[in-house]
């Protein structure tokens, strides 16, 4: 008998890399001449059921900047795993050649340079021509969003996610779970799930306090090419303690993993011969939740942002990693015969903006969801020398910019901005946009608190969000990056437990140790907490910028990693 | 700026309900004694007891927490960081359908709950579980 893992094929490697070799210092249009719609939607159509993932979108509806993070740790059984390789170690571990176009979608390397050479990713005209290319291949592929939709943008915190909403109504979505789109609120979350979305919203994995019941449809059964197939949604499992949960009271999430075995064991009696589970609990979750649960045979992944050019396998489950902000669309081709998954063929498709043609009625659409904010995205507030990135699990230069504005608006001695993993970058040299502040701090609770806390409660904080990351078992982990610190400098040992990780904490303006005992104004935003006063994250860094007119934000050493 | 009163509470709450983590913080109780207490002393081994909770409990003011263990007399629960460790005690009768409950639980910080479970045959067997309870605030 053949093995599943022989019938493997990764068509990945040899599409979207091919046709370029060594790097120079192209022009963009060079880099259209080099790379072709053709190529990046290159498929040799197999099997008889046809999978296409997008997830943690964010809102972004036209082409954003994204750099992949520069530190990515992983932690017990994850170390040193995919998804946890940044730079060199990606392109080795996946024989990328340096400054191909995978270079540039996959890791951060020489990203400023590499940015000017194949230009912006992403955005929904852009995915729709790939959805409808797809479509023209395999008309009854099914289309599944991994959730994040709904929230990250001007447009969608304005429109209260309608913009995100009449998108992917229009793309034709077959199913999606959910993250932050409870922070919505759950009234609207329930108008949109039982007024306007066109397709189901899946969450076998949330359960009202009161009864403990269900509270959204665990699966749906499709039937594609003759096959039928169970998709489960999990929704991100740490919903109320990671977001605000006074907003959407009454909702129970976790991983409950035995619940998952049970969903899928119905979901087998029920008929199905494939089953998905379209996930919303971050990478290194699912890795566990493969080894534990038996019969899930695909699980796309999320929540984590992690892009990955070939399916991670896991005894006889594939994980699947379809990055983020609308960078990359994944597809599958699955052989399906008598209940058994015969073969996979995979291609991470990276959405460069300058290959593939718009569609042009999703172009419509887009324009049409924005032209009422056009003035205000529009508007220039000031001017970066400095590349301004997110993601990496300690630092990067969009919070240091929001922890310095914390700290002067504020008059505070030490800012903390959340490690969230969302927000687009901008490139050194650009204008800063209202748009781009949004795209970096657009949600439902954003107001900037002003504080006081004692050392020792700052030291709690820093162990409390470490652990989130650093626990070794992925079932204690949240998924976010590390807490960002302005003023404050501190050392981080990752191989130790809670409360041992966190040592020489400094106050940066004076150099000196951070007194357990002694108080200390700590400003910071996206507070869980019900009546948090404040003015809203986006004014004070518009007014900081404002202020500075151009922004330089210097290399921040202010973070010691050990023990990785 | 000044910082209004619902700033401190709303701020205070937040850090009163936090600062009870920290295990120096609170006396824990002895949930050895407690457990030796219910067994006599025997040793619980491993056996066919499933304990069900949240890995991250939501609100450690209650956890919901749910026990199974067939074949059972009696079930014990323990919160093995609480002032007061022993938690509730589910005994079943010979006509029981199911040797299985479920309750909330209130946890003073991230520790162990322990069920202990005492068979038919006067033997004791006990399953584990970490609940972490945390500030939470930064996943996305």
């Amino acid at each position: 008998m053949i093995s599943r893992r022989d019938f493997m094929q990764v068509a990945m490697a040899s599409s979207a890399i091919v046709g370029l070799s060594g790097f120079g210092n192209w022009s963009r249009l060079a880099a259209q001449q080099a790379l072709t719609q053709d190529q990046l939607l290159e498929f040799d159509t197999s099997g008889n059921v046809t999978l296409i993932h997008i997830t943690d979108i964010h809102a972004q509806l036209k082409p954003v900047w994204f750099r992949e993070p520069e530190i990515n740790l992983g932690v017990g059984i994850a170390e040193g795993q995919p998804p946890h390789l940044t730079g060199a170690d990606f392109l080795k571990r996946y024989n990328i050649e340096t400054g191909s176009p995978a270079d540039y979608a996959l890791t951060y390397n020489d990203f400023t340079a590499l940015a000017q050479t194949y230009g912006r990713v992403g955005g929904m005209d852009r995915i729709s021509t790939v959805v409808k290319a797809i479509r023209a291949d395999r008309p009854d592929a099914l289309l599944l969003d991994g959730g994040d939709t709904w929230q990250g943008s001007y447009t969608a915190l304005k429109t209260n996610g309608q913009d995100m909403v009449n998108a992917m109504n229009a793309l034709g979505v077959d199913a999606m779970t959910s993250h932050w789109e409870f922070t919505l609120g759950i009234d609207r979350v329930t108008e949109i799930v039982e007024n306007e979305l066109n397709f189901p919203f899946l969450g076998a994995n949330i359960f009202d306090t009161e009864w403990d019941e269900r509270a959204y449809e665990p699966y749906k059964m499709f039937e594609r090419g003759g096959v039928q197939i169970a998709v489960i949604g999990q929704a991100f499992p740490y919903m109320p303690i990671a977001n605000p949960g006074w907003m959407f009271p009454g909702l129970s999430f976790g991983v409950r993993q035995d619940n998952m075995a049970e969903v899928v064991q119905e979901a087998r009696d029920a008929g199905a011969e494939l089953v998905v589970l379209l996930s919303h609990n971050g990478f290194d979750v699912d890795r566990k939740l493969a080894m534990d649960v038996d019969g899930i045979d695909i699980i796309l992944t999320g929540h984590t942002h992690d892009a990955l050019p070939e399916p991670l396998q896991v005894n006889n489950t594939f994980l699947i990693a379809s990055g983020s902000h609308g960078k990359f669309v994944s597809r599958l081709d699955l052989d399906v015969q008598g209940g058994e998954l015969k073969s996979v063929n995979h291609k991470l498709i990276p959405i460069f903006s300058d290959v593939i043609a718009p569609d042009p009625e999703m172009t419509a659409l887009v324009n049409a969801e924005r032209a009422p904010y056009e003035a205000e995205l529009t508007e220039v507030i000031g001017k970066t020398e400095s590349l301004l990135y997110r993601r990496g699990n300690f630092n990067g230069t969009w919070d240091d910019l929001i922890c310095n504005a914390l700290i002067e608006e504020r008059e505070a001695d030490i800012a903390l901005s959340p490690g969230f993993r969302w927000g687009a970058s901008v490139l050194p040299g650009q204008d800063i946009t209202r748009e781009d502040i949004f795209n970096a701090t657009a949600m439902s609770y954003p107001n900037a608190y002003r504080s006081e806390m004692t050392g020792e409660f700052l030291h709690v904080i820093l162990e409390d969000v470490a652990d989130n990351l650093f626990n070794p078992d992925p079932y204690y982990q949240q998924g976010g990056d590390m807490v960002r610190v302005g003023g404050m400098g501190y050392r981080i040992d990752i191989s130790k437990k809670q409360g041992e990780r966190i040592t020489d904490m400094t106050l940066l303006k004076t150099g000196e140790a951070i007194d357990p005992a002694k108080t200390y104004v700590v400003s910071g935003w996206a507070s869980v907490n019900e009546g948090t006063e404040g003015p809203p994250i986006w004014d004070v860094v518009e007014s900081h910028i404002r202020k500075q007119d151009t922004i330089n934000i210097d290399p921040n050493q202010s973070v010691k990693v050990v023990g990785t | 700026m000044t910082l209004s009163r619902r700033d401190t509470l709303a701020l205070g709450l937040g850090a009163a309900a936090f600062l009870t983590l920290p295990k120096a913080a609170f006396a824990a109780g002895d949930a050895t004694a407690a457990i030796a207490e219910f067994t006599g002393g025997a040793e619980a081994g491993s056996g066919d007891i499933t304990l069900t909770a949240p890995e991250i409990a939501e609100n450690g003011n209650t956890v919901p927490i749910e026990v199974n263990a067939p074949g059972a007399v009696a079930i014990a629960v323990y919160a093995a960081g609480n002032p007061t460790p022993a938690v509730a005690t589910f005994k079943f009768g010979k006509l029981a359908g199911s040797h299985a409950a479920s309750t909330r639980i209130r946890l003073a910080g991230t520790q162990d709950v322990i069920a202990v479970a005492q068979l038919a045959d006067g033997s004791f067997i006990q399953a584990s579980q970490e609940v972490k309870v945390t500030i939470g605030g930064c996943g996305g």
